[in-house]
């Protein structure tokens, strides 16, 4: 792969993301434009574990939940710097992360379903229920970020903050699944058994990127709270856990741009049915269901085979 | 000292006992075949020597050091590579990355430095790459190298399978019927690669249907039968034995 070829995609993106500012009207657009940036770091990495790895999640908004909070209870309550309190977020995350999946990932299927399901729910009962420091249903309040004495604050500075975030997202997990690391990965997703056989330790690749995905929920998490500025336990709540599959799945899985496409897409689309008034979510349920029953592969793979492009190299 | 000893190995799934005290040595740069009628233990066995199973009973010794119940991933350290009989080829991958796959154990596996893309990595994957078109040159597939595995035809995948065994650079390879469904002309082919790699100072044991090619290219025969050894020798010593016709043909022949 050339060079060029190698960079075309980011450049295309950074392109993309340069311009934008030009074309956005007001902090609504703005608004929406950050919510798909965070969607899609935090789906970049869930596409890693479950469309390249081939195992599956249904507790990530646990993770996420794990790095709001954090980043809401530390500066409150304990007066850390809201750098220091995102980074612990993000070790919390990735030691129950690590901790957990040896155990769960000796199970396959369904039965790994249930395990990440049963994650995800414990970290949202705790969430909701320590009312002391998390203020329970009700949710707290967020401070600032401050860097280095500037404060990130307005949607137009956050945009920057997150355009590069996501720039930095895209080209490591193109990367990653283009490197060793990445090709053992889709080879035990392709067979367990022979990669094995080539000297790939299964379980400790798995544990590997459940930890990765989780650490890139958090700090996402943690993002998404001083961004709002207000954190909820619905941050953590199982249905943002299956918002974030569907993504991946939409968008399409074992597809780097379908994380994209996926997050840019439901993200969006919420937004555009509310002219449908009370039916929305009716037509928000349909769209899904007629995308799986005409793509089942998920947008990017299905289009990409369309026109031709099916040299089976990773997209 | 033999490459591989096998040590009064057993395996029971259960009541069915599908290999029972087999005993046979492997000796460096031969072609050693395992042989017999269907259910006669020969997949277990390769399944055992290679970690799939933990075997029952026996001891199992590559290089004189004990490996018996060794992880798969960690007898490939070692220099064990495998095929498989029904094929375990990576299809949600091109065929040159199959290739690549083999040579896990070589490269940086770290995680930081791949993401990053570090020069390190990406030297290294160049040259990764043309080592496996190389090696898929060898088993004459270098039209394939760019195609997704899923869209290879069936002859294709079983080389794919050798040559994805080959980039691990093994001092051992366990072939689990390379010949299978394959046509006469794909199985000569065949034959003439397992020369091919034996030559290269790979030690190559065999599981084999196809009597042609296995009493061709074999220095030694393994033979089982219900999960026992029946007799072990060259290809003449094993085509006159008796018991081996037998087991074949039936007792009352």
């Amino acid at each position: 792969m050339s060079a060029l070829k190698r960079h075309y995609a980011l450049i295309v993106l950074a392109t993309v993301l340069l311009l934008l500012p030009l074309v956005l009207p007001n902090n609504y657009y703005y608004d929406i434009v950050i919510r798909m940036a965070i969607n899609a770091i935090i789906v970049l990495g869930l596409n890693l574990l479950i469309g390249f790895a081939g195992q599956i999640s249904l507790g990530h908004a646990g993770f996420v939940g794990i790095g709001a909070y954090a980043s809401a209870i530390f500066p409150t309550h304990f007066g850390w710097h809201p750098i220091f309190a995102m980074l612990a977020g993000a070790a919390i995350a990735s030691a129950i992360a690590a901790i957990v999946a040896r155990p769960i990932f000796r199970l396959k299927g369904h039965y790994l379903a249930m395990a990440t399901l049963g994650l995800g729910i414990i970290i949202a009962i705790v969430i909701k229920n320590e009312g002391t420091y998390t203020g329970g249903p009700d949710g707290m309040p967020v401070v600032a970020l401050g860097l280095m004495g500037f404060e990130i604050s307005g949607e137009k500075q956050w945009y920057w903050v997150l355009a590069a975030t996501l720039l930095f997202s895209f080209w490591a997990s193109k990367n990653l699944i283009d490197s060793p690391f990445g090709r053992a990965l889709r080879a035990l997703h392709g067979s367990e058994v022979a990669s094995q056989v080539m000297g790939v330790d299964i379980v400790r690749y798995k544990v590997a990127i459940f930890v990765l995905s989780a650490f890139f929920a958090s700090l996402m998490g943690s993002v998404t709270a001083h961004y709002i500025g207000f954190v909820t336990p619905n941050i953590a709540d199982f249905f943002h856990s299956i918002e974030l599959v569907t993504m991946v799945v939409i968008g399409g899985m074992a597809s780097i741009y379908g994380s994209l496409i996926g997050a840019v897409l439901l993200t969006a689309l919420p937004q555009a049915l509310s002219t449908f008034e009370g039916w929305e979510t009716v037509a928000f349920g349909s769209i899904l269901m007629l995308c799986m029953i005409f793509m089942p592969k998920g947008l990017v793979p299905t289009l990409a085979a369309r026109f031709g492009r099916n040299d089976g190299e990773p997209r | 000292m033999a490459l591989l000893e096998v040590d009064n190995l057993s395996k029971a799934f259960g009541g069915v006992k599908a290999v029972q005290n087999v005993s046979f040595a492997v000796d460096r740069g031969l072609v050693y075949s395992v042989i017999g009628p269907n259910g006669a233990g020969k997949t277990t066995l390769f399944n055992l020597i290679t970690g799939i199973y933990t075997p029952s009973d026996g001891d199992i010794r590559l290089n004189g050091q004990s490996i018996a119940g060794t992880a798969p991933h960690a007898l490939a350290l070692k220099g064990m590579a495998r095929t498989f009989q029904n094929l375990q080829i990576c299809m949600n991958m091109t065929a040159l990355e199959n290739v690549m796959v083999g040579a896990h154990l070589q490269l940086d596996r770290n995680l930081v430095k791949a993401m990053l893309r570090l020069p390190s990595i990406a030297r290294r994957d160049k040259q990764l790459k043309d080592e496996a078109r190389e090696l898929m040159c060898f088993v004459g597939l270098e039209q394939y190298a760019n195609l997704g595995a899923s869209s290879m035809p069936y002859g294709a995948l079983k080389r794919l399978e050798i040559a994805r065994a080959l980039a691990a650079k093994p001092q051992i390879l366990f072939l689990d019927e390379p010949a299978a469904g394959l046509n006469s002309k794909e199985t000569a082919e065949i034959d003439e690669l397992v020369r091919k790699v034996a030559d290269n100072d790979v030690t190559v044991v065999l599981v084999e249907h196809d009597m042609k090619m296995v009493m061709n290219i074999s220095d030694r025969i393994l033979v089982l039968d219900y999960g026992k050894k029946l007799t072990e020798g060259t290809a003449k010593e094993v085509r006159e034995n008796p018991d081996v016709i037998a087991a074949y043909l039936g007792s009352n022949v």
